[in-house]
């Protein structure tokens, strides 16, 4: 049984993915994890979630090339540069 | 060692020879454990060994002089206080699983009696060392759970009954009785009977130790005095 797990490193920090195992069943996972992503104290805690338990999503269609949704689709930096010129500023 | 009347360091010695000894045992598996989770994980756990070795023969080398280095390679193989339960080679991960529960099982045992010590070093130290066993007997608990639910219970079984009398010679008095009622109340299954003999007993060792002694000690010993 593959588990995925997660890893937060510090209190209040959002867990994230920090690799997978395999594990005959919980208590193995629980062992094994607390050994491959904790035995040096780089975790605070650890999420395990049995990889057949993750949902995908996967399908992004974008037949209409909707840039503004995106961060890239908007710049920026020229209007940026323009306001500083126009406010006689600049950046630090 | 020269002969002197028994001291507080004999019970703390004979727990770092084997915690140093069980720690080179178990790392003869790094490499070819039954899975590479499992590898990480034993070879982790021989490591702490070592290390509560290594602050054992510290506070150890306070008594008597000298160094942890000095302590853990400079003596001869018959100097050495470990039990013959911790010198046996097993190549086998049956046997090695009944090894490391029972080990453990009588572990927790002695570092309990450490722990209250009127030593405060030497309990203080034991408090430490009792918070990562825990994981190893989660770790030895897990693994007997399972091969005990399953058809493997008989090849367990067999594992345990060969290594059982050894086992009782880690303790002794009453400290052996707690550990037997231990092994008693978590496999039912098992007949935990019988007292060990001589070459069982921590005291004697088995002909398996010197040639694990000749391999740890090999580097110390081909450049006496060097400085890692």
């Amino acid at each position: 049984m593959i588990w995925e797990v997660f890893r937060q490193e510090r209190e209040g920090a959002a867990f994230a993915h920090a690799g997978s195992l395999e594990a005959a069943d919980e208590a193995f996972a629980r062992a094994y994890a607390h050994e491959l992503y904790g035995r040096r104290n780089e975790s605070r805690a650890l999420w395990l979630v049995p990889r057949a338990e993750v949902r995908t999503v996967d399908e992004f269609v974008d037949e209409f090339e909707r840039n503004y949704r995106r961060v890239d689709g908007y710049s920026l930096k020229s209007r940026l540069r323009e306001a500083r010129e126009r406010a006689g500023t600049q950046p630090d | 060692m020269s002969a002197r009347a028994p001291s507080r360091t004999d019970a703390l010695l004979a727990a770092a020879d084997d915690e140093l000894i069980l720690g080179w045992r178990d790392s003869e598996w790094t490499g070819i454990a039954p899975s590479l989770e499992e590898d990480v994980a034993f070879s982790s756990i021989a490591q702490n060994e070592i290390g509560h070795a290594r602050a054992l023969y510290e506070l150890a080398a306070r008594e008597t002089g000298g160094d942890a280095d000095a302590l853990a390679f400079d003596r001869r193989p018959a100097d050495y206080c470990c039990c013959p339960l911790v010198e046996l080679r097993r190549l086998d991960w049956a046997d090695t699983i009944a090894r490391h529960w029972l080990y453990e099982t009588a572990d927790a045992v002695r570092i309990e009696a450490l722990a209250a010590s009127d030593w405060p070093e030497l309990a203080g130290l034991a408090r430490k060392i009792q918070r990562e066993e825990a994981y190893h007997r989660l770790h030895a608990d897990m693994w007997v759970d399972r091969l005990a639910g399953g058809e493997e219970r008989a090849r367990l079984g067999g594992a345990l009954e060969s290594t059982w009398l050894y086992a009782l010679g880690v303790l002794d008095g009453q400290l052996r009785e707690r550990f037997r009622e231990r092994v008693a109340a978590r496999l039912p299954w098992f007949e935990a009977a019988g007292e060990p003999g001589v070459e069982h007993t921590r005291g004697t060792h088995t002909a398996e130790l010197e040639p694990l002694w000749d391999e740890m000690t090999m580097v110390r010993r081909s450049v006496p005095g060097a400085q890692w």
